[in-house]
């Protein structure tokens, strides 16, 4: 049931309004390996899409259009079962766990090897070592890439980003960009970034959609 | 199930508290056929209006509530106003919570053992001072002003009300607003009592107005403290529920009655002060004086609340010095020896009570905790903005408890549930869930949503999230709103008095039962235990989440 990797991620005609005034209106496929952005000011919708397409919306919004994962229709199932992966510009990592117990949360139950997974995955961001660290005691940036690596362990199918980058500061912001993009190239997967950074989507290298 | 949890928790909280009113408000009029009232009548008022100084009852109970409410709020006012954040004050605010955790009746005791003419404080100054050879024979406890009573409850009440600020506080960001007013030229103190406390008042207005509830009904503290001849009418109120004469149960009925209706005159009065408050006010905050009265506010300020928290502290070790006392000479500071007699021999005795407490102490809280947890919980997925309705927890609060309790007895004798164990932890479980969900659903409500949202988009299930990121994050906010949870219940007198038809007992029945007889040292032991055991809840509280191993840094303790 679960799809490929590599099937695109489809907006039909979505369109989000806050009390009948339309936020915002897209339409647009996402290829595997791709990196659609959105661009827009703060107060735009751009994190309102994202929730909608990973199903948390708030109930003030309005929204009508198709989400579709290949041929999976995503807006009827629960946000756990979308398949999506989130990335914010906090790295939210779970205070009350150690950097592999995070990495382990990411996991699904099924997998197997998994102390393996979560090592090589330590070893593959430079952090080889750090399972029993406190994440509260590892840097902004070594944060953030623990986090990008949850969420790759995860297996989504595709991916939102939330202005990831605006926390850094700007030589750690050029290496996540890269670190991020290239891994979600390799593992071929649809992204949708939303910023209002124009270095970001230069550096996504994908279609931009400007909005507000 | 969890879509009920909201409307049975506004159930559990509304239902026994309208059964007994309605319980209290029939006999009041003659009608109980349980008791031989059939018709309607006025016997019991006229009854009650001629009982020996009910006029006087009334007036202490009206007053104390006032007067304390007033003292207490201004004291916390102007602490808050003159607070720098200097070590001292910070050292107060962390004394606050334990202060919060110790019963009334504890309070009380200590109190008495300072204050009285035999006192900690007579000793301090005879016969230096006073010239006092032996006790002065003078009614400072029980005075009939209900002076004493007044200075027990602002104890009591200032540490709830400041806790009850601090918690509201950071929602105003008061830095800012200090920092902008300072910066126009106005000096620290009256710049926070133009800027804040205009936004900092409506947010603790129903603590403020529960306190003054609680102030108008107190039982236990007016037991130990109040004036006897006649006593509060609260107090007169239990002596003549408790009479065996039938016809005084009526007339205790319609005093009940006539308590709620102090008690709601008492709150009226307060609201009216509000208005020509703020209306005086209204001038002051714009007038431009930017100094006026500064240096005195703030020496107020610090002064009032250091002499309040260190009179609970003294009564505290007072109430140590009496355990352990052996012979005492009158104006002798301290006792010719020392002696573990009055532990020993209370050993025994204590077993009982303390097993009881606990119990009920760990069932009421365990079942509030999981109530307020489903109700909350409920709020997040429903995307709910907390509802109107949700005032109507606090009824248990703001409705004096003398005023339902009985009622509540009666309505449960008709359905034929006598007075036991499981009643008195289903009375408790009323007064237990309202400061749980007032502890608890601010940390609640203020957890980052994308903490949840990132466990669901790494494929955890809604349940599954809440129990393996919500309750981790906010484990120790549950597990003070669970220590608080377990002192309100150690706390109660009346509720397990009432409702245990006093074969249920607790510590805080039995150290309250102490009072009428005048055995100090007897009372210092009972009421030390009964000031430990919520103490020991906090401390396990702020210990547990280090040995259950989640202790790490950015988890909030």
């Amino acid at each position: 049931m679960t799809a490929t990797p590599t099937a695109p991620l489809r907006l039909e005609q979505v369109s989000i309004a806050l009390v009948g005034r339309e936020l915002l209106a897209v339409d647009a496929t996402i290829a595997p390996g791709e990196v659609l952005t959105v661009m827009g000011p703060s107060g735009s919708g751009k994190s309102t899409l994202l929730a909608y397409i990973a199903g948390f919306l708030d109930r003030e919004f309005t929204a009508s259009g198709g989400v579709w994962l290949g041929e999976r229709d995503l807006l009827n199932r629960p946000a756990e079962a979308r398949g999506i992966g989130l990335l914010f510009q906090d790295p939210l990592l779970f205070p009350h766990l150690s950097v592999a117990g995070n990495l382990r949360f990411g996991l699904p139950r099924q997998s197997k090897h998994k102390h393996q997974q979560v090592t090589q995955a330590l070893e593959q961001i430079g952090l080889a070592g750090f399972e029993e660290r406190d994440p509260a005691t590892l840097s902004g940036g070594q944060k953030a890439r623990v986090a990008l690596m949850r969420l790759l362990l995860s297996k989504p199918q595709a991916v939102l980003l939330d202005e990831p980058f605006s926390k850094l500061d700007t030589a750690l912001r050029k290496e996540m960009r890269s670190l991020v993009f290239s891994q979600l190239r390799d593992a071929g997967l649809p992204a949708l970034l939303v910023t209002h950074d124009h270095a970001d989507a230069d550096a996504a290298g994908g279609p931009v959609i400007a909005l507000g | 199930m969890l879509r009920l949890a909201p409307a049975f928790i506004i159930a559990l909280l509304v239902l026994p508290v309208g059964a007994g009113l309605l319980m209290v408000l029939l006999p009041a009029f003659g009608y109980l056929p349980a008791l031989g009232g059939h018709s309607i009548s006025l016997a019991p008022w006229h009854m009650l209006l001629i009982q020996p100084g009910l006029g006087r009852s009334v007036a202490v109970s009206f007053a104390s509530g006032l007067v304390s409410t007033a003292m207490a709020l201004i004291i916390v006012v102007l602490f808050l106003a003159a607070s720098q954040g200097t070590w001292l004050d910070r050292a107060i605010r962390r004394l606050v919570s334990p202060l919060l955790a110790i019963p009334h009746a504890a309070v009380a005791f200590g109190l008495a053992f300072l204050i009285a003419p035999s006192g900690l404080l007579a000793r301090l100054f005879s016969p230096a001072l006073t010239g006092w050879e032996r006790p002065p024979d003078v009614l400072i406890i029980n005075d009939p002003w209900g002076l004493s009573l007044m200075a027990g409850l602002v104890l009591k009440e200032v540490p709830f009300l400041l806790l009850m600020s601090l918690a509201a506080l950071p929602q105003l960001a008061p830095e800012k607003r200090l920092m902008l007013a300072r910066s126009l030229g106005y000096a620290p103190t009256i710049a926070w009592l133009k800027t804040v406390l205009p936004s900092l008042y409506p947010l603790i207005r129903l603590p403020v107005y529960a306190v003054i509830a609680y102030a108008t009904s107190v039982v236990d503290m007016a037991m130990i403290l109040g004036p006897t001849l006649p006593p509060t009418l609260s107090v007169s109120i239990l002596s003549w529920f408790n009479d065996p004469d039938i016809n005084h149960r009526f007339m205790a009925s319609a005093a009940a009655v006539l308590q709620l209706g102090v008690t709601l005159a008492a709150l009226l009065c307060w609201w009216l002060l509000e208005q020509l408050t703020s209306n005086l006010m209204a001038n002051w905050l714009t007038n431009g004086h930017r100094h006026q009265g500064d240096a005195f506010l703030r020496t107020v300020g610090h002064w009032a609340l250091l002499v309040s928290t260190g009179t609970a502290l003294a009564a505290l070790v007072g109430l140590g010095l009496f355990s352990v006392a052996g012979f005492w000479r009158f104006p002798d500071l301290l006792p010719q020896m020392f002696t573990l007699d009055h532990w020993q021999r209370s050993g025994a005795m204590l077993i009982t009570p303390l097993v009881n407490t606990a119990l009920i102490g760990l069932v009421a809280t365990s079942l509030a905790t999981a109530l307020v947890l489903a109700t909350l919980e409920n709020e997040h997925r429903q995307h709910l903005k907390p509802k109107r309705a949700l005032w109507l927890l606090y009824l248990p609060l703001l409705v004096p408890q003398i005023a339902f309790l009985f009622g509540l007895v009666v309505a449960a004798e008709s359905l034929n549930i006598r007075p036991q164990l499981a009643l008195v932890i289903a009375g408790h479980l009323l007064f237990v869930l309202p400061y749980i969900y007032l502890s608890l659903s601010e940390a609640y409500r203020r957890l980052d949503p994308r903490w949840l949202q990132v466990a669901r988009s790494l494929g955890v299930s809604r349940s599954a999230a809440f129990w393996r990121v919500r309750l981790p994050l906010l484990l120790a906010p549950v597990l003070t709103a669970f220590a608080v949870g377990l002192a309100i219940s150690i706390g109660q007198y009346l509720p397990t008095q009432l409702l245990g038809a006093g074969r249920v007992t607790t510590v805080t029945t039995e150290a309250v039962a102490l009072a009428s007889g005048s055995n100090r040292r007897l009372i210092g032991v009972w009421a030390l235990v009964q000031a430990g055991l919520p103490l020991i809840g906090f401390m396990l509280a702020l210990t547990l989440p280090r040995f259950l191993g989640v202790g790490r840094r950015e988890l909030s303790t």
